[in-house]
């Protein structure tokens, strides 16, 4: 299908975004990199009167190395990030989990706050967010203000966000001395994840993250578990996420993912 | 700052396959759209129009782009290489399309062009790709005729025939 009419606004400066978004408030939408808000366009899913594309502000194209964390700007790309040249020593979970978002040929476009605006529960950017425990950078007209990952999504592709603001950029602590796991189960390599799993260690024992079951990734820390107890934790965690079946899987076969990744994850980052 | 009016068709420019090219396209026409129908380049299919099938990947400014998740005004200014670009000249195929065909990689042809963009724009950088890498590329395209596997034989066969022709040039 095609899109439905709206404004274009091709923004040079944040001053532009920011002056578009107070105007229309929630009948404009960002436009970044397109691989989510464009198909919802062409779906009819998503009808706003004004696009407003970021993509040619080169301060949002940034990613910057700012003491224990990094920050990347708007309109940084997943491709970019993935050629970043100290991705794997800062972010080495990040690093794992990109090359499961979409395709090669979605991740040319697609960027890293456009998949965090969009809040798929699916989706490997939300996940990773969470699991590292980052914040997200929240601007309009008047003032900035900063969500941590937990606050920030607030339903099935709901976010904190408000109508007139735009996510500037968000932040990524570099955790040292910790372990980090990542895995996924989908039809095929780069379709949405039925279950997607991150694990990292944490100084008081294991972090799990887990996406694609609840409406929003959810996080559970424990202390070091082992055997029957870590097979309990991992199995009252599965039940609570509420999965439910559909037609890409039940909801048992779910919570088995979660507890077969949960407990290999978990047994590679403490190993 | 420019607000393109959505009632009202816009001047769109870029370079096409290394011409320049020029249309009117209102703001919520695609790009895939604004090449067939705008410009007659009807090299690139439509295919599901959301993203996931491929049939109209093309390259813009070195990017593998959707030209169904773009705008035609999104691309103003931009460098823009479809399937039209790839043959050296009107009655010869390149080394990739060359094969294609002698390895059966395509049968109804839908596919073929979005296909052989994401395979060009990949061997020009990946001179020397594994069976798996060629897997996780076409991870991005839906082909129903083929089953993929003539045109994994075909993309590893252009990539040897690529690399050896450069090996003697360079050696010349």
């Amino acid at each position: 299908m095609k899109p439905p009419a709206f404004d274009y606004l091709r923004a040079e400066s944040i001053g532009d975004v920011l002056e578009g978004l107070a105007q229309q408030g929630g009948d404009a939408r960002v436009l970044a990199g397109g691989q989510s808000l464009m198909a919802m366009l062409n779906m009819r899913l998503a009808k706003p009167k004004l696009l407003i594309d970021i993509m040619r502000i080169g301060e949002l194209r940034q990613i910057e190395r700012k003491g224990d964390a990094v920050v990347i700007g708007a309109g940084v790309r997943q491709a970019d990030l993935l050629a970043w040249s100290d991705l794997t020593e800062a972010l080495p979970l990040v690093a794992l989990a990109l090359p499961w978002v979409g395709h090669m040929q979605t991740r040319s476009r697609g960027t890293i706050c456009g998949s965090l605006a969009h809040a798929d529960p699916s989706a490997e950017m939300p996940l990773t967010l969470v699991a590292l425990g980052g914040e997200v950078f929240l601007r309009d007209a008047k003032r900035r203000r900063r969500v941590a990952a937990k606050d920030f999504f607030a339903g099935m592709m709901l976010t904190a966000r408000a109508d007139d603001e735009l996510i500037e950029g968000i932040s990524l602590p570099v955790i040292k001395g910790s372990r980090f796991a990542f895995r996924e189960v989908a039809r095929r390599h780069g379709d949405f994840a039925i279950v997607a799993c991150a694990a990292l260690k944490t100084p008081t024992g294991v972090r799990l993250a887990v996406g694609g079951i609840a409406d929003v990734p959810t996080v559970r820390d424990w202390p070091r578990l082992e055997g029957s107890a870590l097979d309990d934790a991992l199995n009252a965690f599965a039940y609570e996420l509420g999965a439910r079946d559909d037609v890409h899987a039940t909801a048992r076969y779910r919570r088995d993912l979660v507890r077969m990744i949960g407990r290999d994850l978990i047994g590679e980052v403490l190993q | 700052m420019t607000r393109l009016k959505a009632d009202s068709r816009h001047s769109v420019r870029f370079s096409l396959n290394g011409k320049s090219v020029e249309g009117e396209a209102e703001p919520r026409m695609l790009l895939s759209d604004f090449l067939r129908h705008q410009l007659g380049a009807t090299g690139t299919h439509v295919g599901c129009e959301h993203g996931a099938c491929g049939a109209c990947t093309i390259v813009v400014d070195g990017m593998l782009t959707r030209a169904c998740l773009t705008l035609a005004a999104q691309v103003d200014g931009c460098e823009i290489k479809t399937v039209e670009g790839l043959a050296p000249s009107a009655d010869r195929l390149g080394v990739l399309q060359q094969a294609f065909r002698r390895n059966h990689a395509l049968q109804c042809g839908f596919c073929t062009a979005g296909i052989l963009m994401s395979l060009d724009h990949y061997l020009a950088s990946n001179p020397a790709p594994t069976e798996a890498e060629i897997r996780d590329l076409l991870s991005g395209h839906l082909c129903r005729c083929t089953g993929y596997t003539p045109i994994i034989t075909a993309a590893l066969e252009a990539a040897a025939k690529l690399a050896s022709s450069k090996q003697e040039t360079s050696d010349a």
